[in-house]
């Protein structure tokens, strides 16, 4: 996407509609990458502030001599002053040098590369589960707002936000792997109907926790648009009802889509509870392993990488909310 | 019916909480003659685990360390967000620009990975877990504390105290807190629903309680490995888990009636 931020920022405040866009957009990126930098910064620090140190992680109980605690110092530059270590790892970082695992020194691009794809393909899953399921829901629910059906679909949304990941995904295994032994209780399959097999109970988990979340969502935004006034009004000209909520949907869709940022956020933690549950080799796992084992490159790369993924993702629904929503057009094409 | 419901369940729990220790006072107690034995097994209605303790005694001698740490953190969270939230929303200015950059940065990340890296480097014990806690949900507590605070500051009532050169102190924590006050209790079991989420989703994860404590997140990943033997072992902490946070959640949605939170988690 093109913003063009050269827009007469020095106008003072609203001068122009279409400034004002620029500024706020303006302010938007810098204030994402400011807080990449400070995230960045404690990353960073979470070696230096964590008890131990690294060369006693490495090298195990055995206490080093001082000239191969001195060697690995050098080696792993521990022996800079700790901006340049910052500013080279960074670089590093930002030009896809990871660093190496201390665990079994393999380089972290490697064990990122290993295990993305079991991460992406469960999160995708669970989400389009999610939406599929949710989002009629939500309508449903908000179209007989009050009603039975609307209590019923309320509670088990309740339900879904309280059940942690993790209890979720037990209660599954027990009842689609031990009571029922439909589903394999653990692990990854081989072959892409191998893995989906294996997927299957682990991405119902994800999504019970993402759907009620986004049931609700919509159901909030739905009983907003279908209180207002254009429903009233084309439901006395006699407008089909059908139609009518299909108008109110579209209108509801904009709150929904942008909170996906915090449904993204959400996703992510759920991810590390459920692929510790069913011992499936993705993202989650791997950080799991490496923060009991001290591993800092891993820790250090996933958190920023995380953290990284979600601050573009609000941006990016910032902005093209403030860019897509018609009222911005409208106005600016006055 | 939910309200009533909850109630009986959030009363169970208190019971648990209470007099679990008194009930079961050796409920941790390793008997290596009677490990893993299935449900229904004489005196074990619900089995045993690996080490040999009663799933049952364990479970409600677990209420304790699984239930109050939440509570804690719930009240605790409030509690800064508060002091913080006032501070931005009365203020404003740059202690309103610093606390409001500070709450972004948190928000920004999920509270799961954090506390996991965070305690998991930093080899976390319970009390630390639940200060971390408070740390982490606090964000979502001082920002609705800056926004009630935000509406309610130009009101008359807060510029007649002014007026009356009352310290902005004593306006802020006295006058605006009283005001304040009904949306926080709102927010107070939501809070607490998602701790107890929180705090177990830890402990399951290893971090925050130690090995043989009676809690529900640490019998659940114990369990899982002798699911297939007594599969009591874990699903009992996982339906408990589930069913007072349920219990809790919906007892704030019946207080709240609908114009429940939904920015949170």
């Amino acid at each position: 996407m093109t913003v063009d931020t050269e827009l007469d920022l020095t106008a003072p405040p609203g001068a122009s509609v279409g400034g004002a866009v620029a500024r706020m957009v303006l302010r938007r990126v810098v204030g994402t990458a400011v807080m990449l930098v400070v995230i960045s910064v404690l990353v960073f620090l979470l070696t230096y502030l964590s008890p131990g140190n690294i060369i006693t992680n490495i090298t195990g109980i055995h206490p080093a001599s001082p000239a191969v605690a001195a060697q690995l110092r050098h080696q792993y530059g521990l022996d800079q002053p700790l901006v340049v270590q910052y500013g080279r790892w960074l670089a590093n970082f930002v030009q896809g040098h990871w660093g190496e695992s201390i665990r079994d020194q393999t380089p972290v691009s490697q064990l990122f590369s290993e295990r993305v794809g079991m991460t992406l393909l469960l999160c995708g899953l669970a989400f389009a589960l999610a939406v599929v399921v949710a989002v009629p829901l939500g309508v449903i629910a908000a179209v007989r707002v009050g009603g039975l059906v609307d209590r019923a679909i309320t509670v088990t949304s309740v339900v879904g936000l309280s059940a942690p990941a993790f209890a979720t995904g037990l209660l599954m295994i027990y009842f689609f792997a031990y009571l029922l032994p439909l589903f394999p209780p653990a692990g990854s399959g081989g072959g892409v109907g191998g893995q989906l097999y294996h997927l299957a109970l682990p991405a119902v988990t994800l999504a019970i926790g993402v759907g009620a979340y986004i049931v609700r969502l919509t159901r909030t935004a739905m009983v907003r648009e279908m209180a207002s006034d254009y429903v009233v009004f084309a439901r006395a000209r006699g407008v089909a009802e059908k139609r009518v909520v299909r108008a109110a949907l579209r209108n509801a869709s904009v709150p929904v889509v942008t909170t996906s940022g915090l449904v993204l956020s959400y996703m992510v933690g759920a991810t590390i509870l459920v692929e510790s549950t069913f011992s499936l080799p993705g993202l989650g796992s791997l950080l799991q392993g490496a923060v009991e084992f001290k591993d800092f490159a891993v820790v250090q790369f996933l958190t920023l990488f995380i953290a990284s993924i979600i601050a573009l993702v609000m941006l990016g629904v910032d902005l093209s909310y403030l860019v897509l929503s018609p009222d911005w057009r409208r106005s600016s094409l006055q | 019916m939910a309200l009533v419901a909850s109630l009986a369940v959030l009363g169970l729990a208190a019971v648990a909480v209470v007099l679990g220790n008194l009930l079961f006072p050796g409920a941790t107690q390793v008997d290596i003659m009677n490990t893993v034995l299935p449900p229904g097994s004489s005196g074990h209605l619900l089995g045993t685990d690996q080490l040999g303790r009663d799933v049952l005694a364990i479970s409600v001698a677990g209420a304790a360390s699984t239930l109050l740490g939440p509570a804690v953190v719930a009240v605790g969270s409030m509690a800064v967000g508060t002091f913080f939230g006032l501070l931005a929303g009365a203020r404003g200015g740059r202690a309103d620009f610093l606390i409001s950059r500070l709450t972004d940065l948190l928000l920004a990340l999920p509270v799961v990975l954090l506390a996991v890296v965070v305690s998991g480097l930093f080899g976390a014990s319970y009390w630390w877990s639940v200060a971390l806690l408070v740390v982490l949900l606090c964000p979502y507590d001082i920002r609705i504390v800056r926004s009630g605070a935000i509406e309610q500051v130009h009101k008359p009532y807060v510029e007649a105290a002014r007026l009356l050169h009352l310290s902005s102190w004593r306006v802020m924590y006295r006058h605006l807190l009283v005001n304040l006050w009904p949306l926080e209790r709102t927010n107070l079991l939501l809070n607490y629903a998602n701790a107890i989420i929180a705090m177990s989703a830890l402990s399951f994860l290893g971090v925050g309680v130690q090995q043989g404590t009676a809690n529900w997140g640490r019998q659940l990943v114990d369990g899982e490995q002798i699911l297939f033997q007594n599969p009591m072992a874990s699903v009992a902490p996982a339906v408990l888990i589930v069913v007072v946070a349920c219990a809790v959640n919906l007892l704030g949605d019946s207080i709240n009636g609908d114009e429940r939170r939904l920015g949170a988690r």
